[in-house]
């Protein structure tokens, strides 16, 4: 096996393919920032509207929590296949990368959610009964009493789930996105042996992924010190 | 919108579909135990051995944790036949869902380790206790009052990861959810009432986890 | 007119009733004091009257006018009558002593800053923290954050200013500089309800003092009147205990 590897390698680190890979590496970057961004705007809402009082949202809270519950328990695959399909059955002639990257930001903005809601709980009840006694309403406790002070709480956990995705989206190359595991099946397709190829799409993941596990960790203590 | 669900012709395929949750259920507890003694092993191993297992094993945790399941799997069964092991697809998810889970549970354990209290062990000590009574009645209650949550929650995500396998062609949940597919051509259909099968599973299996956990081992556990 | 009156108010936690029929009122400048045992209900009658427990039953009037705290509109007006100074302090962790005072005014009350900020300075001035503008409140002790809150709630420019055991959460070499600030406001005429334990303080600075037992007024008077000659038993009973300290 060796011999052939070190035969392959030559070919296999030429230019054309490298510029593939790294397109392909952009494409996984792409789906998992995108996703984690959209996730964290739309999962912060989610938290906001499931956590304010008014009868009359009472159906969209039901609604929603319904919605967070099911896509915290549902398989990425599977949530690709929904999505896809789903495309077809509404008549929408969207591309792939949309149907991955709409897949992505329903299990962000799920999961997000969740995040945020216990970031919102870990700060004082004694914060809201003060900011309610002096007349701010529930937007403006939010803005300018809680949020500033659940951030530190929310953001490590989001950084976690960021790495998550980009594990993630390897499911997006089953229906045929050219991200970095569509990239090392065409290679392998191709004829270079696998073990060359799979080797080398495991290290790129590596690389995309590690030094962001490092870096959230680091930010994970700075916040945490920071706190009370 | 001109297509009309009709969920009719799938429905009976539910006993086929929950055999294959069933199936999915199986993989996960197998790979589960396989990555506990890895786990396990790793977990001791950094606790109690030299600074380069530690950072062998360190190095073993990080790599698995930072890459797809997905990949993994793909090296272990296309790769590993250049070198003579052919796998079927079955075992080649197994493995890499035992050795993926391995590095997991090698952390989630070994914060278990650390969570044994110098104090407790110091009490037992001083209350007369030998060493395997100290690790029976103080150390090992602790231990899987501390462990039971973070490991029922890895089942828990690895019962989903098993959906994986379907693309290797193993008939589990989402495996014989493309099958059905494939034969009725109801795919909306078909793949929700797989996604609500998963959501029931999963419900069912955090509830009985969780019962367990708190009546059991009085863990601090979430029954939804 | 009486400034503040309470009619036959009751309030529960759930299924356990925590006031039964309270009824009492404050004329206008007032220091009227709840004292008795943990558990009589004195700090709900508070949190009751500034809307963070909606009552039972029983009707508040302020100045003539009858409060609803079931409705957004008369709770906000309400609030912009009454403060309240929390037992913790509760001051807000993301902000200096000087936002803190000044967030209200400006965000909720809608005043110009330049305005709130001056009163603000010199609200903190009259507190005697001057020099701790800019400090966060972890920076600063229990007694300088409970001043800070008292300057906050008076920056609202509240008709009445209700103080929850306001020094209970205090190192006791730290109470009295919370109590000189209370005294001061006294001594302006500020309508003040108060709930303590310091039982010296409330005999000095009260014109009225309530006891309270079980979640029902038990009796009200003059310090003095209550202090030294209570008529009730459960009024003696619980002077008799505290003056044996």
């Amino acid at each position: 096996m060796w011999e052939r590897i070190v035969e392959e390698a030559p070919r296999f680190f030429g230019y054309y393919n490298l510029i593939f890979l790294l397109k392909a590496m952009g494409v996984t970057f792409a789906l998992s920032a995108g996703g984690c961004v959209v996730g964290l705007v739309l999962g912060f809402g989610v938290a906001v509207v499931r956590r304010a009082d008014g009868a009359w949202l009472a159906p969209l809270r039901w609604l929603l929590t319904l919605l967070v519950e099911a896509f915290r328990r549902i398989p990425f695959l599977v949530t690709l296949m929904l999505v896809f399909f789903g495309f077809q059955v509404l008549n929408l002639d969207l591309s792939i990368f949309s149907v991955a990257l709409v897949s992505v930001c329903l299990i962000a903005t799920a999961f997000i959610a969740e995040i945020v809601r216990s970031g919102l709980d870990s700060v004082h009840h004694n914060q809201w009964d003060t900011a309610m006694a002096m007349n701010f309403s529930y937007l403006q406790t939010l803005r300018y009493v809680i949020v500033p002070q659940a951030w530190k709480v929310i953001l490590p956990p989001v950084f976690s789930f960021f790495i998550l995705f980009i594990k993630d989206t390897a499911l997006a190359s089953q229906i045929g996105v050219v991200e970095l595991t569509y990239a090392g099946k065409v290679l392998n397709n191709r004829g270079f042996s696998a073990a060359l190829v799979f080797g080398s799409i495991l290290l790129l993941y590596f690389i995309l992924s590690y030094p962001l596990a490092r870096f959230g960790a680091w930010l994970e203590q700075r916040l945490a010190a920071t706190r009370d | 919108m001109n297509y009309t669900l009709q969920f009719g012709q799938v429905t009976g395929y539910l006993p086929y579909l929950a055999a294959g949750a069933w199936l999915s259920l199986q993989i996960a507890f197998l790979a589960f135990c396989g990555g506990m003694v890895l786990g396990l092993l790793g977990a001791m191993g950094r606790s109690f051995g030299g600074v380069w297992l530690d950072r062998l094993i360190r190095a073993y945790v990080v790599f698995f944790t930072n890459t797809p399941q997905l990949v993994q799997i793909y090296f272990i069964f296309f790769a590993l036949p250049d070198v003579g092991i052919l796998l079927s697809p079955y075992q080649a998810v197994l493995l890499g869902m035992t050795l993926n889970a391995g590095a997991y549970l090698t952390e989630i354990q070994r914060a278990g380790f650390l969570s044994v209290h110098r104090n407790e062990m110091e009490a037992a000590e001083t209350l007369g206790m030998n060493l395997w009574q100290r690790v029976r009645y103080v150390v090992l209650p602790h231990i899987m009052r501390v462990l039971f949550p973070p490991l029922s929650n890895q089942y828990i995500l690895m019962t989903l990861g098993t959906s994986m396998a379907a693309i290797f062609g193993v008939e589990e949940l989402t495996g014989r959810a493309f099958n059905v597919n494939a034969e009725t051509f109801r795919s909306i259909e078909v793949f929700s009432l797989t996604a609500g099968l998963y959501i029931v599973v999963t419900l069912i299996a955090t509830l009985i986890l969780g019962l367990v956990g708190r009546y059991w081992f009085r863990a601090r556990m979430r029954l939804v | 007119m009486p400034q503040l009156v309470i009619e036959g108010l009751s309030a529960s936690y759930g299924p356990i009733p925590v006031l039964e029929d309270v009824g009492l009122s404050l004329e206008r400048g007032e220091v009227v004091s709840l004292i008795g045992p943990s558990g009589s209900g004195k700090s709900t009658l508070l949190r009751v009257l500034i809307g963070l427990l909606p009552p039972k039953a029983g009707t508040v009037w302020l100045d003539g006018e009858r409060l609803d705290y079931r409705h957004g509109a008369s709770l906000r007006r309400l609030r912009e009558r009454m403060a309240i100074v929390f037992q913790q302090y509760n001051l807000f962790q993301n902000m200096t002593a000087l936002q803190n005072v000044t967030i209200a005014p400006i965000k909720v009350q809608k005043r110009p800053r330049t305005e709130v900020e001056a009163e603000a300075r010199a609200l903190l001035a009259k507190v005697g923290l001057s020099d701790k503008l800019n400090a966060y409140p972890d920076q600063l002790s229990g007694g300088q954050q409970q001043r800070v809150a008292i300057a906050r709630a008076l920056a609202l420019r509240p008709e009445i200013l209700l103080l929850d055991e306001v020094t209970s959460a205090l190192d006791p070499e730290l109470v009295n500089e919370v109590l000189d600030s209370i005294r001061l406001l006294a001594a302006e005429g500020m309508t003040l309800f108060i709930v303590s334990h310091e039982m010296g303080f409330v005999r000095e600075v009260s014109t009225r003092v309530a006891f309270m037992a079980d979640g029902r007024v038990v009796e009200l008077g003059e310090p003095a009147a209550i202090f030294d000659r209570p008529r009730e038993v459960r009024t003696r009973d619980f002077i008799g205990k505290i003056l044996r300290h």
